[in-house]
């Protein structure tokens, strides 16, 4: 027979690391899940004047009234309709003299106003009325009456969403462009990264180092440089487009190519590393052709990794903002429609729309990929043989051609960037000059914004290493607490399924609204912290979890045995040992947080203005050869952050050399 | 310690561990002595380790009791236990040298730093490694680092030791040079000691007592001997030595087997059996008398010390019996294989159960 449950008794470290995680969980549910929830319920709500709650009468010249007729009624009698189309937005506001083609506000006439239920709403000037109560007014008063719009909740706004064609036109072109840029992408870094791995060619590590620096700078920046090679009117290179226009979906593939390609890369590098090799000399050993061998080793065993880039690849262009705004041309986008919406139209609620529209797609590549990152976990852990190929010289020069290729392609757009920053005036003046980069000249936020940028990029750097680190921590060496712990993993995942664009509008609905005791980060540094943490918290959070995972297990029942506080394990062991994952924590944060556009575009203002926004707001402009200067700017901080991250890893792997076994 | 009653250090009531739908650990109840070194002994997933989780707090049992040195601890955090901790993967602190591992517990505010000192250079004279203190753990051997995950355990004298398989991941013949060393240190220490492992050798060789479990209860608990000539189970027997098992049919004092009847003391048991002796105890004679049979050896292996045949009678049906045999009795027999001798399955070494179901 089973006694009573054992209901633990929570010793001083429990309650500590419990309030912990409770912290960070709050934070991840302020900034994430309340925003959201915000912009959920906003896209579910409309707006309209609903007439029949407001019913006139109208007297004659000599005071006479005659009969109570709702403002619908009115609206009926006229033919066509006086207003055909009640719907509206939060700020609708609608005028009632239209809807009595006799109206003079000179005239002796009189009207009655009054609702027809106890909340109907409506203005007499700015003075706010409600309720069934009779107002007795002149015409000239009269005409001051403005109605107020019913929120509802429902499915209309979808409805109009996707009744309009020039809004639905987007979630074809988005899926199309993201299906072309994926095939392309994930086909282009496959080749690249087999070069890497299972050939001898030379200059590995330059090529390498090429592929990855499209990470460093804004997913705009090749629209420039594309721009500047071939816009129809002074591309340099326009007589290749044989008259078709490089702003449109030509210029969003190619772009797209460009910054995905290093994303791809890294997914497939690693399948293919890890891919194992007792396989290949078991292939040789049977005298199998090269072509055989890749058909039945080489593509099963990066088969995760290929379908995994795939749907990051996707998910990375269906989502991305930067690139079409700058050269999207008349091309509808998703991503750009959302920026339309709300900055362009007000409409916030068809950019909540617009906002879940985008969710799906981005929810759906998340999940699949979380799952084929599982499965090729699994093959990790179960294969261990490295790889070693050996020379063959057609192969490897027809390898090294290729990475050429594509390497060229990826310098040459940060060249042409790097080159129309430096030239005075193209094309009537070529020769060098720095003026390009006096940004004070210029709209966008002027230097201010790069400082601004590096403010950003140093706290959230900072501030996301501490609350990620520490949340992972929590999360998995905190004893018992099930259910908080799976609570707090699920929500340590959602962002990476929040396209940045969503949880900037979702920002905006959540914090810029006067009722939120938190209103007053809107606006400032603190609330582009917030929200570049929160947008790149999964895959820091995830990198700080793998790290953690590798060390022993028994560390905290040792230490909780000897009596030790977690704390002072945490600080002389947990830290020191996963440095290495902390250092790769902070500078992917840091590269993000100087290049990312989508959410900080609705949240900054002119006090906060940021560089990658300001690239942005110059090429609107028309300043082109300014806007790639300062994306330059960008490229040499995060390069810079890059070498800098490298000295300090080489640094402390060499310090502890002596108890890294595999130092 | 002959007149007064052997004193209850920890004690187990009744203690169950269910992981979902899954029961880990069922009706538990043991009580371990103080100062002695016991075992928990039995195959993998058996729930051995659960046990040990359970009594150190890191895992809290379900339902039921643990009380250490007459508390009640059985919802206590581990930091408020009082125990030592060893791990077959050591969980050694890479990052800090030897000394540091050691003098881990011992850091706070009551002892001077030349006393933590002093500490640890006794402990690791203890554990045979005085002059390894200033390296870190990647630079020892194995069953170096198990000895300072030893000292680590015991520096701050706690007054119950765990042991989680320690010796499991070495290679055998330092696993057999720390048994020794082990035992002899817990010995001089008199500490009360948990070991958990699945080498029934080790247990035999280490404990004063054995915990025999299987499916998450405990089968048997006795000294090694008493669990070795006296298994309270079909399981027991069989998982603890060489067994010989054969399905007999029972009555009151005589089992059959195929036509063969034996005398044996069955306990009350009747009806379908299985009865076991150990080869060691199949005895060659040379003149017939009780439970004596007729056997052809039909193969025989030598193992170093001995042979081990394998027996069969017609009479007994398709039943085959190991036995062991010295390297003398087999050459004033003259034992080969093919060759008939007569042997004894002497009534008191022969012992039936229930048949497993
Ligand atoms: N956290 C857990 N969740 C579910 N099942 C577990 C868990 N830990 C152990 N078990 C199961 O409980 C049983 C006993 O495990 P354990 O005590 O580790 O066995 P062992 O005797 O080998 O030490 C095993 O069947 C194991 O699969
Ligand atoms: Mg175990």
């Amino acid at each position: 027979m089973q006694g009573p449950k054992v209901k633990a008794k929570l010793g001083r470290d429990d309650w500590a690391q419990r309030s912990f995680m409770l912290v960070i969980g709050l934070y991840l549910i302020i900034a994430l899940a309340l925003p959201l929830y915000a912009m959920l319920s906003k896209a579910f709500t409309t707006y309209h004047f609903d007439l029949s709650q407001y019913e006139v009468q109208v007297s004659d010249e000599n005071g006479a009234f005659g009969d109570t007729l709702t403002l619908s009624n009115h609206n009926m009698l006229a033919t066509p309709s006086v207003v055909e189309d009640l719907s509206t937005n939060t700020n609708g506001r609608l005028g009632v003299t239209q809807f009595f083609p006799d109206f003079s506000f000179r005239s002796p006439v009189n009207y009655r106003f009054r609702g027809v239920t106890p909340d109907a709403v409506y203005l007499i000037g700015s003075e706010r009325n409600k309720g069934p109560d009779w107002v007795e007014l002149d015409s000239n008063t009269f005409r001051r009456i403005v109605l107020r719009p019913n929120s509802e909740r429902g499915l209309a706004n979808f409805k109009t969403y996707f009744s309009t064609p020039a809004l639905f036109q987007s979630v074809q072109n988005s899926l199309l462009i993201a299906v072309i840029v994926t095939v392309i992408t994930v086909s282009l870094a496959f080749w690249f990264a087999y070069a890497l791995a299972r050939s001898k060619m030379r200059y590995k590590g330059v090529f390498r180092m090429i592929a990855m620096m499209p990470i460093l700078v804004p997913s705009l920046l090749p629209g420039i440089a594309l721009l500047y090679l071939f816009s129809p009117r002074q591309g340099m290179l326009k007589a290749l487009m044989f008259d078709h226009d490089i702003n449109g979906p030509i210029g969003i593939v190619i772009g797209s190519v460009f910054f995905t390609f290093p994303h791809a890369m890294i997914i497939i590098s690693t399948a293919l590393s890890i891919s194992d090799a007792r396989l290949f000399e078991a292939s040789e050993s049977l005298k199998a052709s090269r072509w055989r061998t890749f058909w039945t080793v080489t593509i099963p065993g990066a088969r995760y990794g290929l379908f995994s880039a795939a749907f990051v690849v996707f998910n990375l262009v269906i989502t991305d903002f930067g690139l079409p705004k700058v050269i999207g041309g008349n091309f509808n986008m998703l991503a750009v429609d959302i920026f339309k919406q709300v900055i362009g139209q007000q409409n916030f609620e068809m950019g909540a729309v617009v906002s879940m529209v985008l969710l799906v797609p981005a929810l759906l590549a998340f999940g699949i990929d979380r799952r084929m990152q599982k499965k090729q976990v699994a093959l990790l852990t179960a294969r261990s043989v490295v790889f070693e190929p050996k020379p063959n010289k057609r192969m490897d020069w027809f390898f090294f051609a290729y990475s050429s290729l594509v390497a060229i392609f990826i310098a040459g757009i940060i060249a042409v960037c790097q080159f129309a920053a430096l030239i005075k005036q193209w094309p009537y003046n070529l020769s060098l000059s720095l003026k390009n980069y006096d940004f004070s000249r210029m709209d966008g936020g002027g230097w201010g914004s790069y400082t601004n940028s590096l403010l950003l990029a140093i706290f959230t750097a900072i501030i996301g290493t501490v609350v990620v680190f520490l949340g992972a921590y929590m999360v998995e060496k905190t004893r018992g607490f099930e259910k908080g712990r799976a609570l707090f993993q699920a929500l340590a995942m959602l962002p990476m399924a929040i396209p940045g664009m969503v949880l900037g509008i979702a920002y905006i609905f959540f914090f810029n609204n006067p009722a939120n005791p938190l209103n007053f980060i809107y606006g400032t540094m603190i609330i582009l912290v917030v929200s570049t943490v929160t947008h790149f918290y999964t895959v820091s959070h995830l990198t700080a979890v793998t790290a953690l995972k590798q060390m022993d297990t028994e560390f905290e029942s040792v230490s909780q045995s000897l009596k030790q506080p977690f704390y002072k394990l945490f600080w002389r062991v947990t830290v020191p040992v996963s440095l290495p994952a902390i250092l790769s924590i902070s500078i992917y944060l840091f590269v993000n947080a100087m290049t990312t556009v989508s959410a900080v575009v609705f949240l900054y203002s002119t006090d906060t203005a940021l560089a990658s926004v300001a690239v942005l707001n110059m090429n609107d402009a028309g300043d082109i050869a300014p806007a790639a200067a300062m994306g330059m700017m960008i490229f040499y901080t995060n390069a810079g952050a890059r070498i800098l991250h490298a000295l300090l890893s080489k640094g402390i792997l060499a310090r502890s050399n002596a108890w890294r076994q595999t130092g | 310690m002959l007149d007064s009653a052997p004193s209850i250090y920890l004690r187990i009531e009744n203690l169950w561990k269910n992981f979902g739908d899954f029961t880990a650990l069922r009706e538990i109840s043991l009580d371990v002595i103080e100062g002695e070194f016991l075992c928990f002994l039995g195959p993998s997933g058996c729930g051995k380790t659960t046990l040990l989780r359970a009594i150190a707090g890191l895992d809290l049992q379900t339902t039921g009791k643990v009380e250490q040195a007459g508390q009640d601890v059985s919802n206590f955090p581990p930091a408020e236990r009082d125990f030592g901790i060893v791990f077959q993967s050591y969980a050694l602190f890479p990052n800090l040298t030897i000394e540091k591992n050691i003098s881990y517990g011992l850091e706070n505010a009551k002892r001077s730093k030349s006393e933590i000192k002093a500490r640890v250079a006794e402990l690791l004279e203890l554990v045979g490694l005085p002059d390894q203190g200033k390296k870190y753990p990647a630079q020892l051997s194995g069953g170096q680092q198990q000895r300072i995950a030893l000292a680590r355990a015991i520096a701050t004298k706690p007054g119950l030791l765990l042991l989680d398989e320690p010796l499991s991941a070495l290679d055998a013949k330092v696993r057999i040079f720390l048994r020794h060393e082990v035992k002899e240190l817990q010995r001089k220490l008199g500490i009360t000691t948990v070991m958990v492992t699945h080498d029934q050798e080790e247990a035999l060789s280490m404990a004063d007592r054995i915990v025999v479990m299987n499916h998450g209860t405990i089968e048997q608990v006795g000294t090694p001997l008493e669990i070795y000539r006296d298994p309270a189970s079909l399981f027991v027997a069989d998982f603890i030595g060489a067994m010989n098992q054969m399905v007999a049919e029972a009555t009151e004092s005589q089992i059959t087997i195929g036509n063969i009847k034996l005398h044996c003391d069955n306990m009350g048991l009747t009806g379908r059996v299985v009865a076991t002796i150990r080869p060691e105890d199949v005895l060659p004679v040379e003149v017939a008398g009780e439970n004596t049979l007729e056997a052809t050896i039909d193969s025989m292996e030598f193992l170093g010390s001995f042979y081990r045949a394998e027996l069969s009678n017609s009479e007994m049906g398709k039943a085959e019996i190991s036995a062991d045999f010295s390297i003398n009795a087999v050459r004033r027999l003259g034992l080969e294989v093919g060759a008939s001798l007569l042997v004894q399955l002497p009534a008191d070494r022969l012992k039936t159960f229930p048949e497993a179901s």
